[in-house]
């Protein structure tokens, strides 16, 4: 027979003065199983919590129910407090006299009643608790980034500086992302090569970090602390263990394609680096567009070149199998594809119609013109350039319904370099709002408008030409006049979207993304780092548009979250989680489908049945992926499937208290 | 097969002559049958809709009631824009709510299950087999003709009706005159509005519509413009003078319907074509054109 | 079958609410001090999918008179899809429960945030006041009031 001790809180007066709490005691003390009820004016004070200890050492407790403030507040102080005695902290119930009695309630007589069974409901509970043990877990302390921009790269360097080993696999053939390709950043014009290519360098020279370039996450097994990830190494087509980086094939290599990431502005080799400064600074061959490996196989003139042998046409890529402790998603983003959404500004018809990025390697010192801004169509000097903003942005009929966040700045950052460079041009910016809330951001804009930008307040409805000009027809809402802009240039300051594949990613993770296809973090406000996944954080624009300070910001974040975690000898999981009686499962499948963690799966175990031995499939729940939500108890036919403290049996037992 | 129920439209027998004329020419060389719908009525225009709906519904519903009846199913072929949309918006509120088309049965006291569909001759030009048909009649080429095709706005827009071609930059009727051996060059206006009734009543207002037609095509390099509705081309070849005397310019751009120069390359007089019928002189630059070609 | 309801009789009504959303709304309500009927006890669960629909039956079966069930919005649940499965499983029990002969109104669930103290309070009230309506539930327990 179970021995319970009762004991009922006063909280000074906030539960005695509606509860008459001598009333619960002498009702608790006729409960079953009830071995010593008291009170105490306030139990969560260090004597309130000694007179425990001493009642259970008095009175030979073995649980103890305790009618107080709600659990949500002091359960957890009650445990610690346990584990100083001979009782399991998990023996252990609260009844909640106070936020959902004593405060809510003003008829004394009835209020009492309702603590009376609120106390009844915890003991009939406390009678079926058994003690519960928390698990420990081992914790690999190694890290993986996804995505190797800016976030990803500030991510990993953190973690690396603070002394654990990280690896960021990359899809492209270098990391960098899309800072790499811009020219300056905003408010500051600070040279964005100048302070994203460092930081690349040094993540590729920490001993703690790997490079993963050129690769892509195949899949995902495992639960925090213990993720085991499969890598595809994309056939690269180079040994990068021999290759030294000297750029012979590159020179060599005879055939031309659109270059990615100059967004087509100018060319590339087939044979390639995305861009000088690339790290790794070695180059891969675009299988697709190789006349040797995926043409008439003539050719081969980078292995003839290669004074180390280094060029294998051979290579198939690999599979790469690496365990992880956490993960950080930091895929980034793209920018929407206007040519559909916009056939009324040419469709991508007008070759001097560009978008902001490619502005970005126009005026690039490193781009195609050297950073003089010459339009595409005919290499002159556009004079007068038209720049449009919220292109696929806050329009839910054309685009997102979304605000892209940076357009508005670099927008003004565009005006600022054109009429720097140009200084006989004219910039006419057509926008809905201005937005600019940050560090400077502000002065930044108004400097911009002193500098001679026209800020035209209306959309565009439509880009045609005439003879050399592109007109932009559009409206003046602030005159409520219809406008027209003759532009020798038009920059479109387009939508930020997931990148493609997210999707995937999101699966092969198991975390979840809203409507847009942005990854969703677990709290907007107090968890913005994390997914609803442990052990798997974010970083940067997959969580959302957002512009380089606070990408590094979240990168950092992410970085620190990932630390704590791995400070852990050994991760504790809570002991409130599922269990699966083995005698009762039938194995019918019922539960896995329910549990959003994919804690649960099916194994084969020996059984014995009338003497003989048979194979049984089971379901068995694994510790460290189970965040105890009781959906799969709520779903098993047999009872097999159990919320440890929160049985069938305790709730069953709540339940038959309260019907007395 | 190339059989369609033939709703003219009140305009083919007057001021789109030209039109009427090259699309009976077109037709039998290619031998598609264009069976004329029995009295069929007004479409209702642009003036039915401004009345109400009802009104608007139910005057095209009688014609394609009538082409249900009598055209043994057949898909109902449109030469003017105007007519097209109106008969569009029908079959689209028919076949969307049941109750609509019970209330338009009822009004135009005939049975109409909305089966056939509207066609305009854009869409029918366009094409495989007619494409095709076309082609294997050609006899003279129209090379040096640099054409702006110019759709208008009814045969592309609203999208959730017509459900056809781009309402930006379409491209039929550029790959049909390709087959005259014209060049069809690229322009901006191709689906912008030409001012349709209000040429009459508020000219002020309007004509600049035409104008800026003219300039964008001139400025793309066009020597001339063609069209596939009957106002369209009336609105653009009888002001063209008007406003180069007005505005000072000198456009010098005849202005056909496409079947016309699909007419002249498959042999049409300048009579069977309608060459004469036209307020700014047409008959020269194509005479030009095919003798510059021949020689 | 006639009831006599004895005077001053209350009902009494169990509330399954979930500890994230729920159970936190109902706390805030006591923090706000918002007042509401003294007739519903909560169970709290880690989610709302834990309520194994045996314990509803269990709950009527010993006389109980209402069943709330509330969780997290839809959308919202803390353990991603808990809330799915409650919303699922309600829609059936209430037919088990026509099934049985038990008023489904009895058995009700509501999604409440861990900030709609009010909506808290308003759920709780209207819905004492409808298990008012409908009387004590006699149907495994007949003649208990008489």
């Amino acid at each position: 027979m179970a021995r319970i001790g009762v004991f009922i809180c006063h909280c000074g007066t906030n539960i005695a003065g509606v509860v008459d709490v001598d009333e619960v005691v002498k009702a608790a003390g006729k409960f079953p199983g009830v071995a010593y009820a008291t009170e105490y004016k306030y139990l969560c004070s260090e004597p309130g919590q000694q007179t425990i200890k001493a009642a259970i050492e008095e009175h030979n407790l073995d649980r103890i129910v305790i009618g107080s403030c709600s659990p949500r507040m002091h359960e957890v102080t009650f445990r610690k407090m346990l584990m100083s005695t001979k009782i399991n902290p998990y023996m252990l119930e609260v009844a909640n006299i106070r936020e959902q009695c004593s405060w809510v309630h003003t008829d004394k007589e009835k209020a009492t009643e309702k603590a009376i069974d609120l106390t009844r409901m915890a003991v009939a509970k406390v009678c079926k608790s058994k003690p519960l043990f928390p698990d420990s877990i081992g914790v690999t302390k190694r890290a993986l980034v996804i995505g190797g921009g800016i976030a990803g790269i500030q991510a990993a360097l953190d973690i690396a500086d603070a002394g654990y080993a990280v690896d960021i696999v990359e899809k492209e053939a270098s990391i960098g992302g899309h800072m790499v390709m811009l020219d300056k950043t905003f408010p500051t014009l600070d040279c964005s090569a100048c302070i994203s290519t460092p930081k690349m360098v040094e993540a590729g020279a920490h001993p703690n970090v790997t490079l993963r370039a050129y690769c892509e996450v195949e899949s995902v097994k495992g639960y925090v602390g213990n993720f085991e990830v499969d890598i595809r190494q994309k056939a690269k087509y180079v040994d990068h263990d021999t290759c030294t980086g000297c750029g012979a094939c590159e020179v060599k290599c005879p055939i031309k394609v659109s270059s990615a990431f100059n967004q087509g502005m100018c060319d590339r080799t087939v044979m390639y680096k995305p861009f000088p400064q690339a790290v790794p600074s070695k180059p891969v061959i675009d299988a697709l567009n190789c006349r040797k490996i995926s043409g008439d196989g003539k050719c081969g003139v980078c292995a003839a070149v290669c004074p180390l042998k280094a060029v294998n046409f051979e290579d198939k890529g690999e599979i790469i199998t690496e365990k992880y402790g956490a993960i950080i998603v930091a895929t980034g983003y793209e920018l929407i594809k206007w040519q559909d959404i916009y056939p009324e500004y040419g469709g991508g018809r007008f070759e001097d119609v560009i978008t902001g990025i490619q502005f970005e390697r126009l005026v690039n010192a490193s781009g195609p013109t050297e950073g003089h801004i010459r339009r595409p169509s005919d290499g002159a000097e556009p004079k007068d350039i038209a720049i449009i903003k919220c292109v696929g942005s806050r329009d839910i009929n054309k685009g997102k319904a979304y605000c892209s966040r940076a357009c508005c700045m670099y927008s003004a950052k565009h005006a600022h370099q054109i009429l720097e460079k140009i200084p006989d041009g004219s910039v006419h910016i057509f926008y809905m709002d201005v937005r600019t809330p940050g560090k400077g951001y502000e002065e930044f804009y108004d400097r911009t408008r002193e500098d001679g930008a026209n800020y035209i307040r209306g959309r565009v409805s439509k880009i045609f030409k005439e003879g050399n000009k592109l007109i932009c027809k559009g409206e003046d809402t602030l005159l409520g006049k219809p406008v027209s802009v003759e532009a020798d240039m038009v920059i479109l300051e387009t939508a930020m979207v997931p990148a493609t594949d997210i999707s995937k990613l999101t699966g092969i993770l198991s975390i979840g993304s809203d409507t847009d296809g942005w990854v969703q973090e677990a709290h907007p406000k107090l968890r913005p780092v994390e997914t609803q996944t442990a052990g798997i954080f974010l970083a940067g624009t997959c969580q959302g548009p957002k512009d380089i300070p606070d990408t590094v910001a979240q990168g950092s974040a992410a970085a620190v979250k990932v630390c704590s975690l791995f400070s852990k000898v050994q991760m504790e999981t809570s002991p409130i989680i599922s269990a699966v009686d083995r005698e009762k499962c039938s194995g019918c499948e019922m539960c896995i489908p329910c549990c959003p963690y994919k804690a649960i799966t099916v194994i084969e175990i020996d059984m014995h049945e009338h003497g003989k031995k048979v194979k049984m499939n089971v379901s068995d729940v694994n510790s460290g992926l189970c965040q105890g939500c009781g959906a799969c108890a709520g779903a098993c036919r047999s009872g097999a499937i159990d919320l440890k403290g929160y049985t069938n049996d305790q709730i069953l037992m709540e339940v038959d208290a309260l019907c007395l | 097969m190339m059989k369609y129920s033939y709703f003219p439209g009140c305009s083919l027998d007057a001021t789109a002559v030209t039109y009427k004329r090259s699309i009976s020419f077109v037709a039998e060389k290619i031998g598609m049958e264009l069976n004329e719908i029995p009295d069929w009525n007004c479409c209702g225009a642009t003036c039915a809709h401004s009345r109400g709906k009802w009104l608007a519904l139910a005057l095209p519903a009688r014609n394609l009631a009538l082409a249900e009846r009598e055209g043994l199913g057949l898909d109902i072929a449109v030469p003017c824009a105007s007519c097209y949309s109106r008969m569009k918006h029908t079959v689209h509120a028919a076949r969307k709510d049941e109750a609509d088309r019970k209330k338009i049965e009822e009004i135009i006291e005939m049975p109409y299950l909305a089966k056939s569909d509207v066609l305009s001759f854009l869409e029918i030009f366009a094409l495989p087999e007619v494409m095709k048909a076309c082609k294997e009649k050609m006899e003279r080429s129209l090379a040096s003709l640099n054409v702006a095709c110019y759709y208008g706005c009814l045969t592309a827009r609203p999208r959730e009706i017509t459900g056809g071609i781009s309402t930006e930059n379409p491209m039929e009727m550029d790959d049909i005159i390709a087959l005259t051996g014209a060049k069809p060059i690229e322009w901006d206006f191709k689906t912008e509005c030409c001012g349709a009734s209000h040429q009459v009543d508020a000219p002020e207002a309007a004509l600049p519509l035409i104008e800026r037609i003219f300039r964008n095509a001139k400025a793309n390099g066009a020597t001339a413009i063609v069209t596939a509705c009957p106002l369209c081309n009336l609105n653009l070849d009888m002001r063209e003078e008007e406003i180069n005397k007005k505005s000072g310019t000198a456009f010098d751009i005849p202005v056909y319907q496409f079947t016309q120069l699909l007419a002249v390359c498959m042999g049409a007089t300048a009579n069977e074509a309608g060459l004469h019928k036209h307020f700014y002189p047409a008959y020269d630059r194509i005479n030009d054109t095919l003798r510059r070609a021949g020689a | 079958m006639s009831v006599n309801i004895k005077e001053g009789w209350e009902p009494k009504i169990l509330a399954f609410c979930c500890n994230w959303c729920t159970y936190t709304g109902a706390d805030l309500a006591g923090l706000n001090r918002m007042k509401y009927p003294e007739n519903v006890r909560v169970a709290r669960v880690p989610c709302s999918s834990r309520v194994n629909p045996q314990f509803v039956i269990r709950a009527f079966q010993k006389g109980c008179d209402g069943v709330l069930v509330c969780g997290c919005h839809p959308g919202d649940c803390h353990y991603v899809t808990g809330n799915y499965f409650t919303r699922r499983r309600f829609m059936l029990m209430k037919k088990l429960l026509e099934y049985n002969g038990i008023d489904p109104n009895r058995f009700q669930a509501r999604w409440i945030s861990g900030s709609e103290a009010a909506k808290f309070r308003d759920t709780v009230t209207r819905v004492s006041e409808q298990i008012k309506e409908l009387g004590p539930n006699v149907k495994f327990r007949e003649g208990r009031w008489s």
